[in-house]
């Protein structure tokens, strides 16, 4: 009973990711019908840019004496630092691949194909700066471990968990009920009227970018914590995972992509915890699979009509 | 004359190719380029079918290679010669000589069969939600082999080259060059007799207005059926002919990432373009291989010129940053790929008149 509930907290912290990345897939895809494939990466970017400064805040360059800051500060200032960071990453990939090819006019699977490469880029580009070796993130905060009825949970998980969360509210909140929510849900209605209706859409498109790459960051910087191991590929087979449960809660939906994300590391948890793990990723994408079969658009997408 | 002058100039490269490689006119690096060309033909324009012609994303083509190169390694190393796993060969291993085409081809209608598990959801599925669909096929196919270790498991599988030198046994010519380059012809072959025959135009009927096309008769789930088939089928046997030209095999060689350079090659290409697409297999496969040699005159030119700190080497790592730096630019400047939805034809007009004369 205690390692099912363990199991629980597990497949919560991993599906916490999984919905944070799915999140920026779900809010770039439903505003401008883009798979955007570089996400995964933009969220390995993130845990690197989470890494730099965290070893810049604990004074690994020699700018600030290290000890200024304790751990729980230093965590405090590296959140809206990464994710501002990582949300310039985001932006940048968007002015300068996506923009001017959505501007020429060009069929949207090529904007499709040059994400994937931006991607390749990113990842190899770190690479081949960084080097192979993989970094160590440091500790910042001091594990605690509280029990509850023999079920002990750390800090960090109830972090991570609270974060989605906290992040999925805050983005329903954003897209239900401001003004620039409701300028997303028009774009993503009618693409076309939109800009005759004094709508500025590149604004609301970077700001989709802005929100969506922040999270990643967020998304980097708290898995770099749970688990503080670096390497430039890190984010590729999140990413595809997290597109995957994007689809399968609905694309285009918040509310699909946090449970599909949920969804998805529950699976993946289940299996494990009763067969061998090679077996994770064959049976997680044979469930998905079986559940695009039974509902061919997500849990939450609408059918699509065809006018004819 | 004219109107078997195409033909006879295929004839003409492939007999002279394999000539040239049975003489070591070419050495064996150009010959491994050669035959990798191939096997991106094949990739590139199969995937064609239902990425451009068809109107869907499917994401997962290295899959439906995998399965094939896995069906006809096995098979070939079970029938045609002798195993640690497998035990003695079953035939005679001379029969490797018209064994290992059919191996091939029965590798290609095994990952036709896998394609079902694509084909069958595109009755309903549209769009990203099929786009899915292909990963997590690609997904699922890979995880399953590496979870049958009486072929290797993750370790990946060999024997193969045992398998082409009892051919070479039994006559000494080129075998590997020949199959691929023979391959490669007749895949683009039946490609090309499909998408312009009044059968398969059914396949751009869907692409442009699915209703549209259901009501002008067209059968449009078997017309998918058909082109996933024949799509992954192809896929398969590019396997067949990759696994036998390496001779070895590993599922991570066609991870997602092996399906990524198939989607380059047909958007590079331009979609719905045939011509397109063999010119970008041929494009892709050079760059890589330049770039193989630009990197380290680079490299030299850099610290010739002390751009980098001389304790840095710009290695080979930096191909996979420049080509893809190199495939974004290419996008900016040409949105819709080398072709667009054009073919050779329409570029050269001279082509289609010297064609169309054999008409009247």
């Amino acid at each position: 009973m205690e390692i099912f509930f363990q199991n629980i907290f597990n497949a919560l912290q991993w599906g916490s990711f999984y919905a944070l990345i799915a999140l920026g897939y779900t809010l770039v895809y439903g505003v401008l019908l883009l798979i955007n494939f570089a996400h995964g990466d933009i969220f390995m970017v993130g845990a690197y840019i989470a890494f730099f400064v965290a070893t810049f805040l604990l004074g690994s360059y020699g700018v600030i004496d290290p000890g200024t800051f304790t751990g729980p500060v230093i965590v405090a200032l590296a959140i809206p630092a990464t994710m501002i960071l990582t949300s310039l990453v985001g932006v940048a990939l968007e002015r300068i691949a996506y923009r001017p090819l959505r501007d020429k006019g060009a069929h949207r699977l090529y904007v499709v194909i040059t994400a994937l490469m931006c991607g390749l880029l990113l990842e190899n580009g770190n690479l081949a700066l960084l080097g192979a070796s993989r970094k160590r993130f440091p500790d910042l905060l001091e594990k605690t471990v509280f029990s509850l009825g023999g079920i002990s949970v750390t800090n960090l998980k109830i972090l991570v968990i609270a974060a989605a969360i906290g992040v999925f509210l805050l983005l329903h909140f954003i897209v239900t009920r401001t003004k620039i929510g409701m300028a997303m849900r028009a774009i993503s209605y009618d693409k076309f009227a939109i800009p005759l209706m004094g709508i500025p859409i590149n604004n609301v498109i970077v700001f989709t970018f802005i929100l969506g790459s922040g999270f990643a960051g967020l998304a980097g910087f708290l898995f770099v914590m749970s688990y503080p191991v670096l390497d430039p590929y890190m984010g590729a087979i999140i990413g595809w995972k997290a597109f995957i449960a994007a689809v399968v809660g609905g694309i285009g939906d918040i509310r699909g992509a946090f449970l599909g994300g949920f969804l998805l590391a529950f699976v993946e948890i289940g299996v494990v915890a009763v067969f061998p793990s090679t077996l994770r990723d064959l049976l997680a994408f044979s469930v998905l699979l079986l559940i695009l079969w039974w509902k061919p658009t997500g849990m939450f997408g609408m059918p699509q009509t065809t006018k004819i | 004359m004219q109107k078997y002058s195409f033909k006879a100039l295929l004839l003409a490269i492939t007999v002279g190719f394999v000539l040239a490689v049975h003489f070591q006119l070419v050495d064996q690096y150009v010959t491994t380029v050669a035959m990798l060309m191939g096997i991106n033909i094949i990739l590139s324009t199969s995937l064609n079918v239902v990425n451009g012609y068809m109107g869907e994303f499917s994401c997962g083509h290295a899959g439906f290679m995998c399965v094939g190169a896995y069906v006809s390694s096995v098979l070939s190393v079970l029938l045609f010669t002798k195993d640690r796993v497998f035990g003695p060969a079953l035939l005679p291993e001379g029969f490797a000589v018209i064994g290992v085409p059919l191996v091939i081809l029965i590798g290609g209608v095994a990952a036709a069969l896998a394609g079902l598990i694509v084909a069958v959801p595109s009755f309903k599925t549209r769009g990203d939600y099929l786009a899915i669909i292909t990963i997590a096929a690609n997904y699922i196919i890979i995880s399953c082999l590496e979870n049958m270790d009486v072929i290797g498991g993750p370790r990946g599988f060999q024997g193969m080259k045992r398998v082409v030198g009892a051919m070479e046994d039994v006559w000494d010519i080129p075998w590997m060059p020949m199959l691929v380059l023979v391959g490669t012809i007749l895949s683009v072959w039946a490609i090309r007799r499909f998408v312009s025959s009044t059968y398969g135009k059914g396949i751009s009927a869907i692409c442009q207005d699915e209703v549209a096309a259901e009501i002008m008769s067209v059968n449009t789930n078997k017309m998918k059926l058909v082109a996933f088939m024949l799509s992954s089928g192809l896929a398969g046997v590019a396997g067949g002919l990759f696994a036998h030209v390496y001779g070895y095999v590993n599922p991570q060689s066609f991870n997602i990432l092996k399906s990524t350079e198939c989607l380059v090659m047909v958007y590079l290409g331009g979609m719905g373009s045939l011509s397109g697409s063999v010119l970008s297999a041929i494009v892709f496969t050079l760059l890589i291989e330049a770039l193989r040699f630009a990197i380290p005159a680079l490299n030299a030119l850099a610290h010739q010129l002390h751009m980098v700190p001389a304790s840095y080497e710009i290695g080979q790592v930096w191909k996979w940053v420049v080509l893809p730096l190199i495939l974004i630019l290419t996008m900016q400047f040409r949105p819709e790929g080398f072709m667009g939805k054009k073919e050779l034809s329409d570029f050269f007009p001279f082509l289609k008149k010297f064609y169309q004369r054999l008409e009247d």
